[in-house]
């Protein structure tokens, strides 16, 4: 389980998040919608532990640990894994170095060759990680490289963006399969969070628990389908509109 | 003009050369050092060389107990050759000094590719005692496996004076190692190296050299490359051992269409070095071709990454890449990337890059596992991997252990 508790995040000194509260059970998948500038990748790299984003307030606690002062490489060997939206490229470092990286020690050349297979890179391993590729081709690698390295909480920064129809399907697929979509739910103990601009995602990928962020806070929890609908029809505005009638302003 | 006729010339010009300074690097008193060594004994088996010998030299990557993976060995060790032995039909490997007397057309190849009175260095080798390697792969004639060649400074301050002469004749393939390396971390030494490479038609020549030297000696090598029609000259160089002081930059002639001059250098250094380190590549026929690239990393060492490429024929093409990182709080790096077209349809470009490891990925790696000090290895070591197009297997293995060594050199 991830617990997150009123947790407060500041960017050198301009806070960014405030007060945000958070639960996610073993085997849910949740989704954060949000305008552009609303805090969701900061939320996602505070969870990951990276140093630029300053934990200010409150806690991040995961499988009954409270994780909110360790470092990111800690937090990755306990289980959380995340889909970077835009990866730097590492001159030198192959992309079977990375996945090799994941793996940690875990399988063997055929086992990377297997996952390139499945998300359809053989023909990357060789390469830098992350220089020359396409905007679908850096998702397939973030995704290849989680399986690689089972994370029991995925964090996933934008799958779809940048992706073309014919290879959101493929990042679906990986997607399930990271997040143990295809076990019947007693069974799954992968959690997920997904961060998604226009949610078309969902489509392909299964999740129970939405939330609407903006300005750095969390304003609406509920159905995400149903969230995607209103916020498809009316726009992130009214969603603002809706929660700011109900929620007390943050100061 | 007669061999006598041609030495005398030569020394004539290399005496009037003999104070004249290197364009480039620190001066170095070549009268501190003496040419006479102690006259180390020839050795028909090589592996009979003392233990410590053998092991430094494996570290540059010259092996001595299992010769089967060379079609050739030349060791020398001061300014005497201790051995030279050739075990594949089609080259031939044997002290210069040895090829003179049994070629009379020698003289074609002597002080022609590198100039006698270039600067006081290479005056200083014709004019004292020296010796050095003569390779030559017969025409046609492809070697798998590569010729090694030891250049080991053994005395405490010694000048090393070294002359080689590589020839490809027509049509011929072959690879070299040169090991050079010393005897002791603490003692001081000069090493002095000329070598002319002459690729003819069609011939390939992959040489790579490893430089393991001590923090007391001083390095200047002189090489120079003439290439013909459709030749190619593939040049792997790694540094990865502190050296005092090491100066040199040598100059590729692609003067056959279609001919091609590749440089990759490794350069790895810490705190009291200083490293000048260039590549130069005339493209001077038609469809000539060249690309430098080179990679350092200083501790805390200074370090003048120079490459230049000239292009004075039609329909040439050259890129010279030049990526430096500055490891901890000192060290300097000094990128130097010169191109010069002469005519229109040339196509040269260069992209050269200083810094210090980007933190974002560090954590980027981190994120997948990797401690901090994991995540810096698994940078440098691919900072330091230059792919080589066309190395043979067996040769990209052994480059890549040295260059792990070189890596843990400076983690």
């Amino acid at each position: 389980m991830l617990k997150i508790k009123d947790l407060s995040v500041a960017v050198e000194d301009k806070v960014i998040i405030h007060d945000v509260n958070l639960t996610i059970k073993n085997g849910e998948t949740h989704v954060l919608f949000g305008p552009n500038g609303a805090g969701k990748s900061t939320l996602l790299m505070a969870i990951m532990g990276f140093p630029k984003y300053r934990i200010t307030k409150g806690s991040i606690s995961f499988k009954g640990k409270d994780i909110t002062n360790l470092s990111v490489d800690e937090r990755a060997r306990m289980g959380i894994g995340m889909s970077f939206q835009r990866p730097p490229v590492v001159r030198g470092v192959k992309t079977q170095d990375m996945v090799a990286a994941c793996l940690q020690g875990r399988g063997d050349g055929d086992t990377i060759s297997q996952l390139a297979e499945k998300a359809d890179l053989n023909d990357f391993l060789e390469r830098d990680i992350n220089y020359g590729f396409s905007g679908g081709e850096v998702k397939r690698s973030e995704l290849m490289q989680l399986l690689a390295q089972r994370p029991e909480l995925t964090l996933l920064d934008e799958p779809e963006s940048g992706v073309d129809l014919v290879n959101i399907a493929l990042i679906g697929e990986l997607m399930n399969d990271l997040l143990e979509k295809n076990c019947p739910i007693q069974q799954r103990k992968c959690m997920g969070l997904i961060i998604t601009h226009t949610g078309h995602i969902l489509d392909y990928v299964n999740a129970r628990t939405g939330y609407v962020m903006c300005d750095g806070t969390i304003g609406c929890v509920g159905d995400p389908h149903e969230m995607l609908a209103t916020i498809r029809e009316k726009g992130y505005e009214e969603c603002i509109k809706c929660y700011l009638g109900r929620l007390p302003l943050y100061e | 003009m007669s061999k006598t006729d041609t030495s005398r010339t030569y020394k004539e010009k290399a005496r009037a050369a003999i104070e004249k300074k290197a364009s480039l690097g620190e001066d170095i008193d070549i009268s501190k050092f003496t040419s006479e060594d102690e006259n180390p004994t020839y050795q028909d088996d090589p592996s009979k060389l003392p233990a410590k010998a053998k092991t430094q030299m494996l570290d540059a990557g010259v092996m001595l107990d299992d010769p089967s993976q060379r079609s050739g060995t030349y060791i020398q060790m001061d300014n005497t050759p201790v051995h030279s032995s050739v075990s594949q039909d089609g080259v031939e490997v044997m002290p210069v000094g040895q090829a003179m007397e049994k070629y009379d057309w020698m003289p074609d190849y002597w002080w022609n590719a590198v100039a006698v009175d270039q600067d006081k260095y290479t005056a200083n080798i014709e004019l004292n005692r020296y010796s050095g390697y003569f390779i030559r792969a017969l025409p046609g004639q492809k070697t798998v496996f590569p010729v090694q060649a030891c250049l080991y400074l053994a005395k405490d301050q010694l000048v090393q004076n070294v002359h080689n002469i590589i020839i490809a004749e027509e049509n011929s393939e072959m690879h070299i190692i040169t090991g050079c390396t010393t005897a002791s971390r603490e003692e001081t030494g000069l090493h002095l190296g000329v070598s002319e490479f002459y690729i003819k038609k069609g011939a390939k020549v992959t040489f790579t050299m490893i430089h393991s030297w001590s923090p007391e000696i001083a390095v200047r090598p002189r090489s120079g490359v003439i290439i013909e029609d459709g030749g190619l000259f593939m040049s792997n160089y790694l540094l990865m051992k502190p050296v005092h002081t090491l100066q040199m930059n040598p100059l590729a002639r692609c003067i056959g269409e279609n001919a091609t001059a590749r440089f990759n250098s490794v350069l790895v250094t810490g705190e009291g070095s200083s490293l000048d380190v260039g590549s130069r590549v005339m493209l001077d026929a038609e469809g000539a071709r060249t690309e430098i690239i080179s990679r350092a990393i200083t501790t805390g060492g200074v370090i003048i990454a120079r490459g230049y490429i000239e292009g004075n024929a039609p329909e040439v093409k050259g890129h010279l890449e030049c990526r430096g990182l500055i490891l901890g709080e000192k060290g300097i790096i000094h990128a130097i990337p010169e191109l010069k077209g002469n005519l229109a349809g040339i196509d040269l470009s260069h992209e050269a890059a200083v810094g210090k490891i980007a933190e974002e990925e560090v954590e980027y790696l981190m994120a997948r596992g990797l401690t901090r000090e994991e995540a810096t290895a698994t940078i440098v070591r691919g900072f330091l991997r230059v792919d080589i197009e066309g190395l043979p297997p067996m040769l990209a293995d052994e480059l890549r252990r040295a260059v792990e060594a070189s890596e843990k050199e400076v983690m």
